[in-house]
């Protein structure tokens, strides 16, 4: 047995183990807490299956900001008092168990089958013509050039989300007063954040990196600034904060039809979101610059919102 | 590569601890973490498939990514929903 096998066993194990504890806390702050820890293993699991971009990704959004949402949920939550729960019949949590089991159990077993050795096509097709996608790193060019939609459409669900969570939103918690220590800490953390995420970015053209964790980690630093009393309040009513919330999806419409434009002639099918090869480097780094800051700023919206205005 | 397997399978471990969470509750803060639970569940899925080739599937690793943008602004809403619904209570 190899230390590779028993790496993999107890990594699979505890995944298991956190994601049942998680479940079956007594306490929600205890689940919370778990669930926080089962994000940053999965990162490690995801890391060790090859996915650098998406462990790096998931560390950022998956614990670190999904934990600060979930924090502020349940100090609303402890505000409220909960509510009576209704108690569910030992029978019909029976049921559940029953269900979710053969559900796994099938879901197990079709995986089974999956062919280990699949046979692409199109990928080696694909990484033929990285070269002329703009940029070095197979997932940035499928992010930004081969997939282009898919990015742009995330784009357009981060903005609706952020719209509905303004729509439904209920005054914000007041945060308490300053805590040294915490205050100091982030003095220090939000520039070596800062930097990182740009580093992140620039690394995207040519290893894993790109506008996604970039944008997540500017979130995490503009959110503990925010915590902290170090920032002040990103009012919606600010032309700035609207329009780099925007700009994500500004940049690549601006792209779009500015790429249509110059590839325009006569009787040739224009393709929408399809760089002409000489401009697409360019092309791909202004669109990752602004969706950074439109990531980087709609997370933050969402995680600690606009106390003042919505008070009023 | 029997590990791929191995990691196909805790993805759906997950993915079904997570529905079991998210059937049970009790407290809708808690099956709100559950849908979250299965969607690393399918995540994982993902990961291990884009896994099988060399070098790694890029298509499914952006989808992934994506996923995850995704996953969290659905969260950040789905707490927003809560929290009125908990102002709302007398």
């Amino acid at each position: 047995m190899s230390g590779d096998f028993w790496f993999d066993t107890i990594l699979g194990l505890v995944l298991l183990t956190l994601a049942l504890a998680t479940v079956r806390a007594q306490q929600l702050a205890a689940a919370v807490m778990i669930f926080v820890v089962f994000g940053l293993i999965l990162a490690v699991a995801w890391a060790r299956l090859g996915a650098a971009d998406l462990a790096l990704a998931e560390a950022a959004i998956g614990a670190g900001l999904t934990g600060a949402l979930l924090f502020s949920a349940l100090a609303r939550q402890a505000k409220a008092e909960s509510a009576p729960v209704s108690k569910s019949s030992s029978r019909s949590s029976w049921l559940v168990l029953l269900l979710s089991l053969m559900l796994t159990g099938i879901l197990c077993f079709s995986l089974w089958w999956v062919p280990l050795q699949p046979e692409h096509h199109l990928m080696p097709l694909a990484l033929e013509h990285l070269a002329n996608s703009g940029t070095e790193h197979p997932v940035t060019a499928v992010l930004l050039n081969f997939r282009a939609w898919d990015t742009l459409l995330e784009l357009i669900v981060l903005l609706l989300a952020l719209m509905g969570a303004r729509l439904v939103s209920s005054p914000m918690l007041q945060t308490p007063q300053r805590w040294p220590l915490a205050s100091q800490w982030s003095k220090r953390l939000a520039p070596l954040l800062i930097l990182v995420a740009f580093f992140v970015l620039w690394r995207g053209a040519t290893a894993p990196g790109g506008a996604f964790q970039a944008g997540a980690l500017l979130a995490a630093a503009a959110v503990v600034l925010r915590l902290n009393h170090q920032l002040p309040p990103l009012h919606w009513r600010y032309g700035w904060v609207r329009l780099i919330v925007l700009s994500g999806v500004l940049a690549f419409v601006v792209a779009g039809i500015a790429s249509a434009l110059l590839q325009y002639q006569p009787a040739l099918l224009i393709h929408w979101l399809e760089w002409p090869l000489w401009l697409a480097k360019p092309l791909i780094l202004f669109i990752e610059l602004c969706a950074t800051l439109a990531i980087g700023l709609t997370l933050t919206l969402l995680v600690v919102g606009e106390p003042e205005e919505l008070s009023s | 590569m029997s590990s791929i397997v191995w990691y196909l399978w805790i993805g759906a471990g997950i993915w079904g601890i997570g529905l079991y969470g998210f059937m049970r509750g009790p407290e809708l803060l808690r099956r709100i973490i559950s849908l979250n639970l299965m969607g690393a569940g399918v995540f994982m899925v993902m990961v291990a498939l884009a896994a099988r080739t060399e070098p790694t599937d890029g298509v499914l690793h952006a989808l992934v990514l994506t996923g995850l943008v995704v996953a969290v602004s659905a969260t950040a809403f789905a707490l927003a929903l809560l929290a009125r619904l908990l102002a709302a209570k007398p």
